[in-house]
């Protein structure tokens, strides 16, 4: 019984250790949480269906800035975005505030359901990643 | 081969009628009004103006083929606009009429165009410069304009930031003290309705205190400026320990005020709060909801639920109304975003009866149906929204939406 346990905790570990080596993440898991922050968060001003506000607030439905380069995604998070910011050839006036003060893993979370909700599909974000963003600054 | 042909040609019909169908919505309006939709497809139409031979000035706040000011006319006097004349080079909002001229504001500046005797603009490629160098910080860029009849017009210079924290719209910034950007927006400033190129040095700082004004309108019975203004977001998002979802949705009022010279709106450091009656401190401000503020203020003559966006005024002087809607505002609701998850509101212009500048009873919606949807949840689907007024000279009234870019003539038969 005792071995067996041993085993069980080997195997979990290397399961584990696997998962943080290649970066992989639980989507599903990932997007049940991210979920929770965006509603929280983010949809009063991108709404319920990642449409945003027109003029004001960008929408997250099939966007090049929600879908394209992660980092820079990341960084608007983080940072927040004041600049010029169009899509579909329709422009966006409100500011984002930064949004540093949540975690990595929140970060990682609330990214990984925008990126799989609204329509989109991509890969998840991991806390890594954006823990290497801020470290960056 | 025939019957193929049909089946396409059919399905190509029906897409377009669907697609067609699709715009239209039904505007209810009280007993003996009608409506009909007499302008489509202007795209971002924001405020309109209404010339005594029957001209519709539309100010475009996207370019519509490189141009921002279409003229419509109906030459034949048929009811239909079969003259389409488009002008001036830049985005905007405010468009206006007086003492043969026409004047248009783009977010940075005010310009005018004379009119000749036959209403046409004398050079409409060269119009007069009268205000520049304004504010434009994208946030509440718009410039409203309105003028009174001493020769002054009233520009609208709304302020670029929610509530003036430190860092806007961030969670737990505080709000500045001293606001600075009140030197320069955030309130109505004064020109002279004839003077070339003025700018802040020349203007007048004719009230502060006011986040973003859209709808603005010169009152002629009691001769003074009434204003309505668009009030602060995230009261519930940023302090949910102070304001539920619902207050938050419901706060703080979006307001009507009568201007005076030097008068003070009161924002960033108070909101009105319609429930409380009362001008309540902001939180970023130290307030919690229930502490009272900036005792200088003036107070709002209506407070509307929280959100709708008031983007036109208009104080109905015709005669082809009911008398009670005689010398009474109408006002444009744009409709909310920051409500949600709560339903959005507005989209749909109000109307307050006046008597002496004063409201004399309750506000009612009196056009509805723009949205498309009795209960607006999904903005990006909404249909049209109000967003200008103007009265023609047979006393009809006119309503713009900025999404599809419609208007439509709003007349009273008994």
């Amino acid at each position: 019984m005792k071995k067996f346990s041993v085993f069980i905790v080997i195997i979990f570990s290397a399961i584990v250790y696997l998962f943080a080596q290649t970066g992989t993440v639980d989507i599903k898991a990932s997007v049940q949480r991210g979920k929770k922050v965006y509603t929280q968060y983010c949809l009063a001003c991108h709404q319920a269906d990642g449409g945003g506000v027109p003029r004001m607030n960008p929408p997250l439905q099939k966007t090049e800035y929600v879908l394209g380069d992660k980092k820079r995604l990341i960084n608007i998070v983080l940072k927040g975005s004041n600049d010029p910011i169009e899509i579909n050839g329709e422009e966006y006036v409100n500011p984002m505030a930064s949004h540093a003060h949540l975690s990595d893993q929140q970060i990682a979370d609330v990214l990984t359901f925008v990126r799989n909700s609204f329509g989109n599909k991509a890969s998840g974000i991991t806390p890594a990643e954006v823990k290497q963003a801020r470290a960056k600054k | 081969m025939r019957m193929l042909f049909s089946i396409v040609a059919n399905a190509i019909l029906c897409t377009a009628c669907v697609a067609q169908k699709a715009e239209e919505v039904t505007i209810k309006t009280p007993t003996g009004f009608s409506t009909i939709n007499v302008v489509k497809d202007f795209g971002r139409v924001r405020h309109i103006a209404v010339n005594t031979n029957g001209d519709l000035y539309l100010k475009l706040e996207r370019l519509e083929k490189g141009k921002g000011i279409i003229r419509l006319r109906d030459t034949n006097k048929d009811g239909i606009y079969d003259d389409t004349l488009a002008f001036g080079n830049y985005i905007g909002t405010g468009i206006a009429l007086k003492n043969g001229f026409l004047y248009a504001s783009s977010n940075t500046t005010v310009y005018r165009y004379k009119l000749d005797a036959n209403q046409n603009i004398t050079d409409i490629n060269n119009p007069e410069t009268i205000v520049t160098g304004l504010v434009d910080k994208r946030q509440h860029s718009s410039k409203s304009i309105t003028l009174d009849n001493a020769g002054n017009i009233y520009v609208n210079i709304g302020a670029p930031s929610n509530v003036c924290q430190e860092q806007d719209r961030q969670q737990g910034s505080k709000g500045m003290m001293p606001c600075p950007i009140l030197e320069t927006a955030g309130g109505i400033w004064q020109f002279k309705a004839d003077k070339l190129n003025q700018s802040y040095a020349e203007g007048v700082r004719y009230a502060t205190g006011l986040r973003n004004v859209v709808g603005l309108d010169w009152n002629d019975e009691v001769n003074e400026l009434f204003v309505t203004v668009h009030g602060r977001d995230m009261l519930f998002q940023h302090y949910p320990q102070l304001y539920n979802q619902k207050a938050g949705a419901e706060l703080p009022s979006e307001t009507m005020y009568m201007i005076k010279k030097g008068d003070d709106g009161g924002w960033p450091y108070v909101y009105w709060d319609h429930l409380q009656k009362k001008k309540i401190l902001s939180p970023e401000y130290g307030g919690d909801g229930k502490k009272t503020g900036a005792p200088q203020a003036i107070e709002p003559l209506v407070g509307f639920p929280g959100h709708m966006a008031p983007n036109a005024l208009l104080f109905y002087k015709g005669n082809q109304f009911p008398a009670k809607y005689k010398q009474g505002a109408f006002i444009a609701f744009h409709g909310s975003w920051n409500r949600s998850p709560e339903p959005q509101e507005g989209f749909y212009v109000v109307f307050v009866p006046m008597k002496n500048g004063k409201p004399s009873g309750n506000w009612e919606v009196f056009a509805n149906g723009f949205s498309g949807f009795e209960k607006v949840d999904n903005l990006g689907a909404v249909k049209h929204r109000p967003c200008g007024l103007a009265e023609g000279s047979d006393g009809s009234l006119y309503v713009s939406d900025d999404n599809k870019g419609y208007v439509w003539k709003i007349s009273y038969k008994k």
